[in-house]
């Protein structure tokens, strides 16, 4: 068990990586192709476009908008959009006077199928500081100033539930189709940081 | 633990580096490395079935302060990984180090674990809860602003899992459920904080009634 300092160390973070792939492939724990298929599904299947179809699918079908605000996990699971830290899925509603933001302020927890993985600033060390105490001054940082009568709804993701923020549709919508209305429900909207817009 | 890792309402961090809705998202990672930490966390999890997630999340507490906070998120998980793979007795560190061509540093033993602690009765929605005012050394899943803190139980989930303080460690658990507790800012920082409320998704064992 090492404890040396941290600046007593010479290799890098990527020649860190490789080793510890390398050594665990000499030593034969490597199933042929696992690792390609893992990164396939992190860069592509787990997407903010899943979520960006829950959303829409929520707006303009008021029976599985109730599916989705009982039982997530049910709701996601008819687009196949459950596993790896997404195995117990609520939705928050907002409303005209609620915004939901979520935040995992102790690591990086997301709901990977639904959202894809967190992006570098969700797990930044502002961001897990400072929303669950300051939420509304940090939203207005990020560019979503919200009205005074809103309320700022933090969501720690600390145990297994894993969430996606179901956002107010916007007005000016009333005659999208669902497909339009995937293309203004994006990651940052699905987390809670921004409102989808019409515009 | 009271790691640096909890990072909940401390103060002195700067402003937000982004702007919503101003990146793409793609490419996912942005060096050639980055998915091998996830991606043999996975193996060493579901494969090899030779340590859980929790005991991920807490090797990653366990690494030098300094180190942490100076580390990349997906520098720390590899090392996360890595400190496992080691503990568990299936790499040397020796042997990492050798082929990383430097000193590879692991995270820090600290910590024993504890049983899981499954309240008497259930919690039900609507009910006021306190968060035990306790001090636990190993894993915990109740971040320290709320260490003492009344709240309001939104939801209790359906589904039940281990106790991370006990899996977090290697150590069996039986499973419950948890619970959505609402807080106001108020209660946690008082005049402090903006006005709002924060839910933290917490197990029975850390909770009493009001």
């Amino acid at each position: 068990m090492s404890t040396s300092a941290p600046r007593a160390t010479p290799s890098t973070p990527a020649e860190r990586a490789r080793a510890l792939l390398q050594v665990m492939k000499n030593r034969a724990l490597v199933p042929d192709g696992y690792i390609e298929q893992l990164t396939q599904l992190m860069e592509h299947q787990w997407n903010p476009q899943n979520g960006a179809r829950v959303v829409a699918k929520a707006w303009t079908d008021p029976a599985f908008r109730e599916l989705l605000l009982r039982d997530g996990t049910a709701a996601c699971a008819q687009f196949g959009y459950t596993g790896p830290q997404g195995e117990y899925i609520v939705a928050l509603e907002d409303t005209p006077t609620l915004k939901n933001v979520i935040v995992c302020s102790l690591c990086s927890c997301t709901n990977w199928p639904v959202l894809g993985l967190p992006p570098e600033w969700y797990k930044g060390f502002e961001f897990r500081a400072r929303l669950v105490r300051e939420g509304r001054t940090v939203l207005r940082e990020l560019g979503t100033e919200l009205p005074a009568e809103v309320q700022v709804k933090v969501w720690d993701t600390t145990a297994e539930t894993r969430y996606l923020v179901l956002p107010v549709r916007p007005a000016g919508t009333e005659h999208w189709s669902e497909e339009e209305l995937q293309k203004c429900v994006t990651k940052d909207v699905l987390i809670g940081v921004a409102l989808p817009s019409a515009g | 633990m009271d790691g640096i890792h909890d990072l909940g309402g401390l103060q002195g961090f700067g402003p937000m580096q982004h702007q919503a809705n101003s990146l793409s998202y793609t490419p996912v990672f942005h060096e050639d490395w980055e998915h091998l930490g996830y991606s043999l966390l996975f193996l060493g999890a579901a494969e090899l079935g030779l340590f859980n997630v929790d005991e991920l999340r807490h090797a990653i507490e366990r690494m030098e302060p300094r180190h942490y906070l100076t580390s990349s998120y997906y520098e720390r998980i590899v090392l996360g990984v890595a400190s496992l793979f080691v503990e568990k007795g299936a790499l040397s560190q020796e042997r990492l180090a050798q082929l990383a061509g430097g000193a590879y540093p692991l995270a820090l033993p600290l910590g024993p674990g504890r049983a899981a602690q499954a309240p008497a009765q259930p919690f039900e929605v609507g009910q006021q809860v306190r968060v035990r005012d306790e001090w636990v050394n190993g894993h915990i899943r109740a971040p320290g602003y709320v260490r003492g803190k009344q709240g309001r139980v939104l939801h209790r989930t359906t589904h039940q899992w281990p106790f991370p303080d006990a899996v977090g460690h290697g150590q069996p658990s039986a499973s419950e459920p948890t619970y959505h507790v609402q807080f106001t800012t108020e209660e946690l920082w008082g005049d402090a904080a903006d006005a709002g409320t924060v839910v933290v998704d917490l197990f029975g064992g850390y909770l009493v009634p009001a």
